[in-house]
């Protein structure tokens, strides 16, 4: 399938019709902006369209959740970012949410109800695995990542901070390949460097950057690709990869990117 | 009189301590109590973080069941002290206990080989996390000191036993017979060519050395960082029970950007109070009570400190650093008579600001720790402080606020560009 024939409806769209769709997907402003990302929220724009859900995204009346604002100790803006969203949620009855972000699945589901922000919030690594535990996603036999070396790396906000440990496992199984893990996984998972508002500034003076850690442990399973669950983990990685100078053996890849090549999306 | 005066060191501390933690905020952490008990019991009971790594864990195991267990017989040489009879409950127990005595004895026997890798782990294979830059003379002291003490501790009770069999088989008045303890039985040849008169004096000897010792080193322990033997019981009990990720709300914040926002406030909040406390910490009372009981309940144990990612390269925040400065600032400010206002803070004069921007939020320093502590709470509020209260984060970070300010992310990027990326999916 091409990139043509796809349909994103925004909620503003779908309201003046009437309608209500069944998943708001909230992009994030990684996924909005940043050029690497956005081929992850295509990808996964294209298999929600082949598994036909009834979706839609807020377009240009989404905003930053805030994460990285609370994180760095600025209450105030990331509580003003968090009300606007809210009142932009609860206009169009939001109900249940997907995201890509990880950041923006933990304050959504974790920060927003103490401010009246109350929705059902899945993380799409989770969505998949749904998709795929329902047979609407089949990676085909024969798929190019059959057998191929993979190590995941957790994200902290995914891993640590909402044990969503298996769902991203689950969906690299399907597609048959073999998942090597890191020495330091799941609940001992290190850091790629990014969060906690990281992404935004240099690092303070140290021996190493965290991403540089983090991606030698990567190439050392063998794997010939990374995948990633989260932007930030992406970016970090795949900089680390540039760093060592990898690029042409090894690939760092969201999940939703691998689904999608999968199904030749 | 040696119970007396170490009951009164003992109360005289527990007040020191208690003051210290009630100079934090109040938070309640009084909801979801089962889950509270079942988290009391499986982390600091069953120390079921422990187990993340085996080998410590069993020995750590050893030396804490075996000090539960030992600490049973003090009970035995505090009524004896006190009423002046000898091994008072042998005679009740008959053959139970010499197999009670038996087993206590194969205890410190465990603890005195637990405390023997433990120093060898300190200060031969020097394992890196008890040897970072916060690991200066004091606490690495601290840390051999409690081994040592604790090795000389079952040394005594192996040689007292010892000492008392001989005696029972030399036929000594008042020496009850406690059946052959196995493990002490060992020391017998040393003792046996003395006679009565001086074995007395040295099977009293020891036990006088016992009890004084454990008395003593009850009231050592709640100087040091071995405090973590009581405080992990509570300590588990008022631990966070939310996501990881998620971060307290302020709602003295929320309260002002409803107000802000024209939103109605719920309750008495409506009137802003006429004082609005400082936004974050910079100093041990702006934080909770519970961050400062993890102060105290710190085992300096580094768990934290060996995962946090910062740390592993290089940078100068150490989670472990956080809590011992958190702790000393409460220290100092009880113990200086000006208190709060002594001219230093916990912000610059403990922890700097190079530390706290540093973390990542990555939680690992929380999910390493053994006792549930949480440096990330601390690190947290002390980067509010900063930022509301002083507009001083890193300028990288004021310019990611003014983006989100202006542009709704955190990066400069034209909102009315936030769908462009659906362009050419769309047709
Ligand atoms: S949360 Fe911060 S202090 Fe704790 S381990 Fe991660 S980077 Fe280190
Ligand atoms: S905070 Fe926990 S893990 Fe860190 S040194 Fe203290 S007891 Fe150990």
């Amino acid at each position: 399938m091409s990139d043509s024939k796809n349909i994103i409806p925004t909620m503003a769209e779908m309201n003046a019709k009437g309608e209500s769709p069944e998943i708001l997907f909230w992009v994030g402003c990684a996924g909005s902006f940043d050029d690497r990302y956005k081929s992850v929220t295509k990808a996964f724009v294209k298999i929600l369209n082949k598994v036909g859900i009834s979706f839609a995204v807020l377009g240009q009346e989404e905003s930053c959740t805030g994460d990285p604002a609370r994180r760095a100790g600025n209450e105030f803006l990331f509580q003003m970012q968090a009300m606007s969203n809210i009142q932009v949620l609860d206009g169009y009855n939001v109900k249940k949410i997907v995201t890509a972000c990880p950041h923006c699945f933990n304050t959504l589901k974790n920060e927003y109800p103490e401010l009246g922000g109350n929705y059902e919030v899945i993380h799409h690594s989770t969505f998949l695995q749904q998709l795929i535990d329902e047979g609407k996603v089949k990676p085909a036999d024969g798929n190019p990542f059959e057998g191929e070396k993979i190590t995941y790396h957790d994200s902290c906000y995914l891993g640590r901070s909402n044990n969503v440990y298996e769902a991203p496992r689950r969906v690299l199984e399907a597609l048959d390949v073999e998942l090597v893990e890191m020495k330091r996984c799941k609940t001992n998972g290190l850091c790629c460097g990014a969060g906690g508002a990281q992404m935004f500034k240099d690092s303070e003076p140290g021996a190493k950057e965290i991403n540089v850690e983090r991606t030698e442990e990567a190439i050392d399973t063998g794997a010939n690709i990374i995948a990633s669950a989260c932007p930030f983990c992406l970016t970090m990685l795949a900089d680390g990869v540039k760093a060592k100078d990898k690029e042409s053996e090894v690939k760092v890849f969201d999940l939703a990117e691998l689904i999608a090549k999968a199904e030749d999306l | 009189m040696v119970l007396a005066v170490a009951s009164y060191l003992l109360a005289r501390r527990y007040k020191f301590i208690k003051k210290g933690i009630s100079l934090g905020k109040p938070l309640d952490r009084t909801d979801r109590s089962s889950e509270r008990w079942r988290s009391m019991f499986l982390v600091a009971f069953g120390q079921k973080k422990m187990f993340k790594n085996p080998l410590p864990a069993f020995l750590h195991l050893f030396v804490y069941a075996g000090f539960l267990i030992i600490n049973l017989e003090v009970l035995e040489f505090i009524i004896d002290g006190l009423a002046g009879t000898h091994r008072i409950f042998a005679p009740y127990l008959g053959g139970f206990y010499t197999v009670l005595i038996n087993f206590f004895e194969f205890l410190a026997v465990a603890v005195l080989t637990a405390c023997v890798v433990f120093l060898i782990r300190r200060n031969i294979i020097k394992v890196p996390r008890f040897h970072k830059p916060e690991m200066k003379k004091w606490p690495t002291l601290d840390a051999n000191l409690i081994l040592f003490t604790e090795i000389i501790l079952m040394m005594a009770i192996l040689k007292m036993n010892a000492a008392d069999q001989v005696l029972q088989a030399k036929g000594a008045a008042h020496y009850t017979h406690t059946g052959t303890l196995f493990f002490s039985s060992f020391f017998m040849p040393f003792f046996e060519n003395f006679e009565i008169g001086t074995l007395i004096i040295f099977e009293r000897a020891f036990w006088w050395f016992h009890i004084v010792g454990i008395l003593g080193f009850a009231v050592y322990v709640t100087y040091s960082k071995h405090l973590h033997i009581f405080l992990a019981f509570p300590n588990t009990y008022f631990a966070n029970l939310n996501p990881m990720g998620k971060i307290a709300n302020m709602d003295s914040v929320t309260n002002e950007v409803k107000l802000m926002l024209g939103m109605p406030v719920e309750g008495d909040a409506a009137t802003p109070p006429a004082e609005v406390g400082r936004f974050g910490a910079k100093d041990v009372n702006d934080l909770s009570w519970k961050s400062l009981m993890d102060s105290f309940t710190c085992t300096e144990c580094g768990r934290c400190t060996a995962e946090c990612p910062a740390n592993q390269t290089g940078k100068k925040l150490s989670p472990r650093a956080i809590m011992m400065a958190t702790r000393d600032r409460v220290e100092d400010v009880l113990t200086n008579d000006k208190g709060l206002e002594n001219g230093k803070s916990l912000l610059n004069s403990f922890i700097s600001k190079e530390e706290i921007n540093a973390c990542t939020s990555c939680n690992a320093c929380v999910e390493a720790c053994p006792v549930l502590i949480d440096p990330l709470s601390i690190i947290l509020e002390l980067r509010r402080y900063v930022s509301m209260e002083e507009s001083g984060s890193p300028a990288a970070w004021n310019s990611m606020f003014q983006n989100i300010e202006t542009n709704f992310a955190p990066w400069k990027f034209a909102p009315t560009d936030r769908f462009n990326w659906a362009d050419d999916l769309k047709n």
